[in-house]
């Protein structure tokens, strides 16, 4: 790790002559223009340890893709891209120009080795200076190339440290160096910090060294590598949990609106998919042209947005076509598939068949490292709340509230609930809103999984019937346990049978349970049922 | 000869099958001719293009013939017919496989092409004695009823019934379109089985074969039409019917409901079976798709549309939509699915009984009476 | 009330004068491309670019005095209908040549259709190879042109570690199979490569990520070589991204994702990982310059991008046109025998020629991601590469070479036999 090398040169205070380090520099800002990726790297390198105090801002300009020369006559600069034109101003600053079309500048062109390679530099400058995640990326990082000469940078850096977790990373690197050492009282303490981490450079190392040494090291060695496999193996365990759960959640999201339309109401509702879609599709109007600067709240506006859209639509449907079709379930499947046609039609005219981009926001992206073995994904763990959350407010919804009430009267009993003075016409065609206004809510945090196109809502409707009926007609509980069974045996399955089998196997697996208990796992009871 | 009378006597009693039967002997009887001795370019001339899309659709009624059977008569709503016509399709698929021998791109005389190419080294087992015809036509009527009879055994002796027994064929269908999706099946994955040569050593391209098979499938579309009627105008039907309104009554009076039903729905699959193996040598592709959930899902469409419960209904019903689609996609194809979407709306809203419904009023009612009065009749012959 | 009656009925009857009087005189081009079902999403957008060449040969004065007409079906994604389709086309529209077909599978449906009626098709995807039709011209890569170069790349870059995922269908299985090979003719362990497959639009990639990273985490530097299909690529890419596997850690090269599949992604996450094709939109060239522009002037949205399949149907297109004006006529069997060493310049700079084998020779370019959502080029090869129908890296098919003039005149001719097999005409 030649770069660190650089730098510490520049930590210990070795001073080169002035007058050849501006030469090399500017050399080096002249090989970003002209030279081949090779080359690059080594006058990144340059820049890097020139101590120029613009360094790290070009670095990081050329690692985000904002540096760029004029291509008339070849001056570095930043560039910015404003309503397709470029404006342009030199590296110091002293030139600028506006409104260059695309092919009057060009980009300093970085490609992945690069790109990590900028990383590291930025990073080891920061490695003391820099802020708390830069400083623990920068340990990290470390970790797979230390050798014996970071020593000395670490130990400063150690110094001056005072985050607890970065002070562990950064004595997790002095050990990887010191378990190379074959006496006994410099590898014994370092292989007991290294015990303890999970982090697979550590595995690696110790794997690496296992037949080296002293016979007694390599025992202990070994024994460390079982106890740390020990652990990776129940941290996996604990990951494919997460992942049926996580799994399970988006098959919740997307079947607990049909649980209401289909379940409670009985329409063999085909459009349930397409009304994700336009949850979906709301989500992408209010990202990109509502609110196109607020990325990480345009998610949140979405959920209430989406719920209006799509429960519009979902009374609409019912109001013209449904209401019509009471008492003649399997009508409602050949009209309710008639509307998912149109519906995707529909789409495809007003925004084209492409699926559409929707950005994650920055609260949703990136993951949780529990520890080095299992880190959880922030956007997983907030759909499966999100998914928790919607269905406890509907239950809250059907058991506690008025409206709830009247829903369940007219379902369970409709010229009963009519004679009581119940509005039926009124309360059917709000259930169904209601049922399609939780499928848009579903379409938005799927927006964040999967592709927003016309096709969004086929990919899901089979599974969504799957599990209302796997879960029991008519009941909310049987949904939500059934979404999260399926998802985890799903994900059990897939390591040992691969993904395709495991679906399959899946699907076998309803086949054969509905034999057992013909209505689903929490049969509703009564007269209900032959309803 | 009696047996024949008998056989046929509920077909032609009914009016409108009698019609639609007269309706496909006279296509059966024109088009081959137009087709083969009328020159190319002639105005009377009927291209092997038409005929193909004609051969296409009656498969298609057969299919839909074969769900109103169990889903108008039984009143079993199955999502999933589909993969009796898929499998049907594909004993048929690999048998004409088997007839290409060393005339694939490769040469090889014991391979597939796409078993060559992704290196298998020899012929798995379950294709060995699809090079026979006989064996594979045994095939397409044997590999339908087992899974129907095996499906249908566990699901009607633990009385699975309405939706959740269409939601399992659902997911049977699903399931077997990612199993044959699977490359290491050795059914050709999501490319299926293609490129056929001939049929029984004709040349499956030629005029000539084509609308042999052409025939074919208006015979057997007739046939099944007979067996169907025979069957629900006959006793076991009335038993079925009376499954179909009221199931726990009918279990009641001590009739085994659940052997009922494996009859028809076995039936019905042999009938999708024979529909799928006729369909694939005239569009030249079997793939997965035909197991697509979607799929099933239109076949349910046709006989809606058409009339269930009146077994003609289902016939012209597949017929309509098919051809819609047809013209749409080649008239209007950016919008064709509005069309094809409000034309599901439009029928179910405001015609109820289907096509069926708009040409014989009260069909289904008229059958029935009509079933009564030809029960009661013969009942008084045999007393 | 009654004049205007009159005068509908007037109306009606001129146009289908003119219609009759134009049919006599145009050439018919037969557009079949999915508009609607799973494929649309991809199929559309060559719709529209047949169609824009169809209006700027009509603009520069139509092929030989006549003008040119589309004829644009529907196919559906279905891949049975795609086959009806083609004999409507060429039995009941007449039409002089089709552009269209993307899967596989739905260019092995329309292909005894498109041999048995002796038309002309021209496919504009990469796809697997193993296939050489008399009737079809392939102006996508063949896997040479896309897949092994790729590698190269990726070698060159220290990669030791391989992980081949793909979507289970038959292109992504003999590309993996041609790659498997190549890496163990070049000294890569058999540990060392990790093949996986996913069903069509798989979308739970959280089992599969976890894996990869496993897989990479083992100190040696791992690359994916990724032939997931369409539309498993988005949570692919999510999923990658969440879970904090980076380009610059673990690689991602791509033979299925464009521009406009990266149009519906949200690019921040994926900088730096990588795609091979024959096109990028970046290109820097006079010719791509003007076909972007007339392809938002006829689009009216400055916003869509241009891809690898456009630029093949661009050039599928150009060279049919050429070959007609050479042949002076429409007829398939001239034409065919007209297109062999047509040059067309394509829209990377350099020229594109049609082999006697039916494929293309075209440059391979390897470009990264960018924000933006289009490719940084990184790499491209000297010169052109020929398409090779036949890959060299299987065993069965090493045998076989594809050249459509005398004295083979065979599509697959296998050279240790010297026969022809299993032709329909």
């Amino acid at each position: 790790m030649k770069i660190v090398h650089r730098l510490m040169l520049l930590v210990l205070g070795a001073v080169l002559s002035v007058s050849s380090l501006a030469d090399e520099y500017s050399d080096a800002l002249n090989t970003l223009i002209k030279g081949n990726f090779k080359e690059k790297a080594k006058a990144v390198e340059v820049i890097a340890a020139s101590g120029n105090e613009q360094s790290v801002v070009i670095l990081e300009s050329m690692l985000e893709g904002n540096l760029f020369y004029r291509r008339s006559d070849n001056l570095l600069g930043f560039a910015e891209l404003v309503d397709k034109k470029y404006n342009f101003k030199s590296l110091d600053g002293t030139e600028t120009e506006e409104g260059l079309g695309k092919r009057k500048v060009k980009k300093v062109s970085v490609n992945n080795s690069l790109r990590k390679q900028l990383r590291g530099l930025i990073a080891g400058l920061q490695l003391i200076s820099g802020t708390k995640a830069q400083r623990k990326d920068a340990a990290l990082n470390m970790l797979s190339t230390v050798d014996e000469s970071m020593v000395p940078l670490l130990n400063s850096a150690l110094k001056q440290e005072k985050e607890n977790s970065i002070k562990k990373l950064l004595m997790l690197n002095i050990a990887m160096v010191d378990i190379d050492s074959n006496d006994e009282k410099i590898w014994q303490p370092a292989l007991s910090t290294l015990r303890s981490s999970l982090e697979s450079d550590v595995r690696n190392k110790l794997v690496s060294i296992q037949e080296v040494g002293p016979e007694e090291k390599q025992q202990a060695i070994t024994d460390a590598l079982q106890s740390i496999e020990g652990k990776v193996n129940f941290y996996g365990g604990v990951e494919n949990i997460f992942f049926g759960l996580s799994l399970g959640s988006v098959l919740l999201l997307a079947a607990v609106g049909l649980a209401i339309t289909f379940g409670v109401m009985g329409v063999i509702n085909m459009a349930h998919g397409e009304m994700i879609m336009l949850g979906a599709y709301t989500t992408f109007v209010i990202q990109t042209y509502v609110m196109p600067n607020w990325v990480d709240g345009s998610v949140l506006v979405a959920i209430p947005v989406a719920f209006m859209v799509t429960g519009a639509f979902g009374i609409l449907i019912e109001r013209t076509v449904i209401r019509y079709l009471y008492g003649r379930p399997l009508e409602t499947l050949l009209a309710t598939f008639g509307l998912s046609l149109i519906l995707q039609q529909l789409v495809r005219t007003v925004f084209s068949p492409l699926n559409q981009s929707v950005a994650t926001p920055s609260w949703m992206s990136g993951s949780w490292a529990v520890n080095g073995a299992l880190s959880l994904t922030y956007n997983r763990l907030y759909i499966i709340g999100f998914s928790l959350l919607v269905f406890i407010g509907l239950i809250f919804l059907l058991r506690r509230t008025y409206f709830g009430l009247q829903m369940r009267a007219v379902t369970q009993n409709r010229p009963m609930a009519s004679s009581m003075g119940i509005r039926t016409g009124w309360v059917d065609a709000l259930t169904f809103g209601l049922g399609s206004g939780v499928a848009g809510i579903a379409g938005v945090a799927l927006s964040q999984l999967t592709n927003v196109g016309p096709n969004l809502g086929q990919g899901y409707i089979i599974d969504s019937f799957m599990v209302v009926v796997f879960g029991g007609v008519g009941n909310l509980w049987g949904t939500l346990v059934a979404a999260f069974s399926l998802g985890v045996v799903n994900k059990f399955l897939e390591p040992v049978a691969g993904a395709v089998l495991a679906k399959i196997l899946v699907l076998i697996f309803i086949i054969l349970f509905i034999q057992k208990r013909p209505r689903g796992m929490f049969a509703l009871k009564g007269r209900a049922v032959d309803g | 000869m009696e047996y024949l009378k008998a056989f046929l006597r509920p077909t032609i009693r009914d009016v409108a099958g009698r019609r639609m039967i007269m309706i496909l002997a006279v296509v059966a009887i024109v088009v081959p001719i137009l087709n083969l001795a009328v020159p190319q370019g002639h105005f009377l001339h009927v291209s092997t293009f038409t005929v193909t899309l004609l051969g296409k659709y009656i498969c298609y009624a057969m299919l839909a013939l074969a769900l109103d059977l169990v889903w108008g008569y039984v009143g079993i709503l199955s999502l999933g017919h589909g993969a009796f016509f898929a499998l049907g399709g594909y004993a048929m698929g690999m048998y004409l496989m088997r007839q290409i021998g060393d005339r694939g791109v490769y040469g090889n005389p014991d391979l597939p092409d796409f078993m060559v190419f992704l290196n298998w080294q020899e012929l798995p087992w379950y294709w060995h004695g699809f090079d026979q015809f006989w064996f594979a036509m045994l095939m397409v009527i044997l590999i339908p009823a087992t899974l129907a009879f095996v499906f249908g055994f566990l699901a009607f002796r633990s009385r699975v019934s309405g939706v959740y027994l269409s939601i399992i064929t659902q997911a049977l269908v699903y399931s077997l379109m990612l199993a044959f999706f699977l490359n290491d099946l050795g059914f050709g994955g999501n490319n299926g089985l293609t490129d056929f040569k001939d049929i029984l050593g004709f040349n499956i391209q030629a005029d000539g074969t084509r609308v042999v098979i052409f025939l074919a499938s208006i015979f057997f579309l007739v046939l099944f039409y007979a067996i169907c009627r025979f069957v629900v105008v006959s006793k076991a039907g009335r038993v079925l019917v009376s499954i179909r309104d009221a199931e726990p009554k009918t279990r009641f009076i001590g009739y085994r409901v659940e052997n009922y039903k494996l009859f028809a729905f076995v039936l019905s699959a042999i009938i999708a079976g024979v529909a799928g193996a006729l369909y694939v040598p005239q569009v030249g592709i079997i793939n997965p798709g035909e197991f697509s959930p979607i799929n099933s899902i239109e076949i349910v469409i046709w006989v809606a549309l058409g009339g269930r419960g009146t077994l003609y209904g289902a016939v012209l019903g597949a017929l309509i939509v098919n051809y819609a689609k047809t013209w749409f996609t080649g008239a209007f194809p950016e919008v064709w699915l509005f069309a094809l979407g409000a034309l599901f709306v439009i029928s179910t809203l405001f015609f109820p009984k289907g096509v069926a419904g708009i040409f014989g009023g009260k069909a289904l009612d008229a059958f029935n009476r009509a079933a009564d009065k030809y029960r009661k009749r013969s009942g008084e012959a045999n007393s | 009330m009654k004049k205007t009656i009159k005068s509908v009925g007037a109306a009606a009857l001129m146009t289908l004068a003119a219609g009759i009087a134009q049919a006599a005189d145009t050439i018919k081009v037969g557009v079949l491309h999915s508009l609607s079902g799973t494929m649309a999403i991809s199929e559309t957008t060559l719709k529209d670019t047949v169609l824009m060449m169809i209006e700027e040969q009509n603009k520069a004065g139509g092929l030989l005095g006549k003008k040119l007409e589309p004829v644009v079906v529907d196919p559906a994604s279905n891949w049975p209908l795609f086959a009806e389709k083609t004999r409507e086309l060429l039995e009941k529209e007449k039409v002089d040549v089709i552009f269209g077909c993307w899967t596989s599978v739905s260019r092995k449906s329309v292909l005894p259709v498109i041999e048995e009626l002796n038309g002309l098709l021209f496919y504009p995807v990469q796809y697997e190879g193993e296939e050489s039709s008399k009737n079809v011209f392939y102006t996508g890569a063949a896997p040479n042109q896309q897949a092994i170069p790729a590698v190269d790349y990726l070698a060159a870059q220290g990669v030791e570690r391989w992980v081949l995922a793909g979507t289970d269908y038959v292109y992504p299985r003999t590309t993996n199979k041609i790659l498997e090979a190549y890496l163990k003719d070049s000294g890569v362990a058999e540990a060392d490569i990790m093949i996986n497959y996913t069903p069509f639009g798989h979308s739970d990639w959280q089992t599969i990520v976890s894996d990869i990273k496993k897989f990479g985490s083992a100190g040696k530097k791992t690359a994916v070589v990724s032939t997931i299909n369409g539309d498993a690529n988005v949570p692919f890419y999510k999923e990658l991204g969440n879970q904090g596997v980076s380009a610059e850690d673990i690689p991602v090269v791509a033979f299925s994702v464009g521009e406009e599949e990266l149009s519906g992604f949200d690019t921040a996450p994926l900088v730096g990982h990588l795609a091979a094709w024959n096109y990028f939109m970046s290109a820097e060239s006079e010719e791509n310059d003007e076909f972007i522009e007339a392809w938002h002037a006829f689009i009216g949205d400055e916003d869509r991008v241009t891809n690898d399949p456009m630029e093949a149907t661009y050039i599928g297109f150009k060279m049919w046109a050429k070959a007609v004006e050479k042949a002076g006529t429409t007829d398939v069997d001239t034409v065919r025998d007209a297109i062999y060493g047509v040059v067309v310049p394509n829209l990377t700079g350099g020229y594109a020629v049609m082999n006697t084998n039916h494929h293309l020779t075209k440059p391979v370019l390897i470009g990264e991601i960018q924000e933006d959502g289009q490719f940084e080029t990184v790499w491209q090869t000297d010169g052109g590469v020929i398409g090779d129908a036949w890959t060299d890296y299987l065993a069965e098919s090493a045998k076989i070479v594809a050249d459509w003039t005398a004295p083979i005149t065979c599509g697959n001719y296998n050279i240790e036999t010297g026969t022809c097999s299993g032709q329909n005409y």
